[in-house]
């Protein structure tokens, strides 16, 4: 049986993990590689790494790091961040990424989705849709680090960036990202009915209940999370314990 | 020990060569036929879609000196796929036709089925010398939207959620469907299984 996927999503910058990790025994917390090991042993089933670096330096950093995680790594893992065409893409395959996570690029010119997919596979292309709701307009998705509405709804854009060949929607909700009250149910259902492909949760995630709700009332086939993790607050053993015990497929 | 990896633009090479590196394993990557030839193991990963992979096999001559390699050889994903006879991939696909399967698309059964078939699922009816030291119940990492039924060649089974072949062999020639490359210790023990076969 399939089971349902948890994955820890790291925040890098200039080829550091960032928004701060708390980790009894690890020498250098903010060394992604080392983290993304622990995190392996521990359970994880994928990892995805978001670039958040400015710079110009960022590629080379990016792709070195990339290449690093990829060595030791026995897990599959997705990068992310101002990922904007064919080359960046290849090269981070390149050097062992197993998925690209696509975001305002693909809203900016959605062409490029079907170009990426016919060109590298769907099975490698993540569409990630950072969505805020508004009591007028509803789940709207935002671009550039949530700084800029793009008018469309998200369920809409979420259904064409499938049919134009995504392998999977990383689904945020910015209204919950940070607040710890749980994942949007709400908008998860309604992107993964819409859709015929994988859906990741993200943003809310604040206990190990908020990871059943998700699975068991909106669909989803994957809940990612980040500080509760790096902090500690949950284990992802004990978590996929707590999911097994509610009835969910795990791989434990 | 002469490890080659069969180089034809087949996706994701790298976490292959990874994974062997981290088993102690240099590899070499080439499409050159004598050391594919002369090599004691043959891995053939794949990512991406059938048409063009079979495009850029003929390209080489691939398509002709694989099937005449005798040595153990170990398909991965599409690399599994393109050992059987055609796939309903890109309107329909002639293939390498090692293997007597033809490969079809999953049909979405509602969204506990989305396609992809994408993540961990468990091994099941284990069949051959490449499982020893798993259990029935362990997982490995799958990413797919094409499969090949179950068949006389089939030597594990997953379900999605009708059962399909997980890996085959016929002779030399074993693949398995899944990332064994990225699943795991379980994954680990398959890709050391096959180098001491």
């Amino acid at each position: 049986m399939l089971t349902k996927r948890i994955i820890p999503c790291l925040d890098i910058k200039d080829g550091r993990t960032v928004k701060g990790v708390q980790f009894e025994g690890l020498r250098d917390a903010g060394d992604p590689v080392a983290l993304a090991a622990r995190y392996a042993r521990e359970g994880a089933d994928e990892l995805v790494f978001l670039d958040i670096t400015a710079t110009n330096q960022k590629r080379a950093t990016l792709i070195a790091l990339v290449r690093d995680v990829a060595r030791e790594l026995d897990i599959p893992f997705t990068v992310g961040g101002g990922i904007g065409s064919i080359a960046d893409v290849e090269a981070l395959l390149m050097n062992g990424a197993d998925k690209v996570s696509i975001n305002s690029a693909g809203l900016a010119r959605p062409e490029l989705i079907n170009e990426l997919a016919a060109r590298f596979g769907s099975q490698c292309i993540v569409v990630a849709a950072d969505a805020r709701y508004n009591a007028a307009d509803g789940w709207q998705v935002y671009t550039r680090a949530g700084t800029n509405n793009t008018g469309r709804n998200a369920v809409d854009w979420c259904r064409e960036a499938a049919d134009r060949g995504a392998g999977e929607i990383l689904l945020t909700s910015m209204s919950n990202d940070g607040t710890k009250d749980g994942f949007a149910l709400d908008i998860t259902g309604a992107v993964s009915r819409a859709v015929t492909i994988p859906v990741i949760a993200s943003g809310g995630a604040g206990s190990k209940q908020d990871f059943t709700n998700v699975f068991q009332q909106a669909q989803a086939d994957a809940g990612l999370a980040a500080s509760i993790f790096h902090f500690g607050e949950i284990g992802i053993r004990e978590l996929k314990e707590h999911l097994r015990q509610d009835g969910i497929p795990m791989r434990l | 020990m002469e490890i080659a990896v069969v180089d034809y633009k087949g996706g994701n090479v790298q976490s292959v060569l990874f994974a062997l590196e981290r088993l102690g394993v240099q590899a070499t990557l080439t499409a050159d036929h004598d050391v594919l030839r002369r090599a004691d193991k043959v891995l053939f990963p794949g990512e991406g879609e059938a048409a063009s992979a079979m495009r850029e096999l003929r390209a080489q001559g691939l398509h002709e000196l694989l099937p005449t390699l005798t040595q153990p050889f170990l398909g991965i994903c599409l690399g599994m796929q393109l050992l059987g006879r055609h796939t309903e991939e890109g309107g329909g696909t002639d293939m390498l036709g090692i293997l007597p399967f033809d490969v079809v698309r999953f049909t979405a059964a509602g969204p506990e089925h989305k396609i992809p078939h994408m993540g961990w699922n468990n091994l099941q009816q284990l069949r051959s010398p490449l499982f020893e030291g798993l259990q029935a119940a362990d997982f490995v990492y799958f990413v797919h939207s094409y499969y090949a039924p179950v068949g006389d060649y089939t030597i594990a089974e997953a379900e999605y959620p009708a059962p399909f072949s997980a890996a085959v062999q016929h002779e030399n020639f074993y693949a398995v469907q899944f990332h064994t490359e990225k699943s795991g210790p379980v994954g680990t023990r398959i890709l050391e299984n096959f180098l001491k076969l």
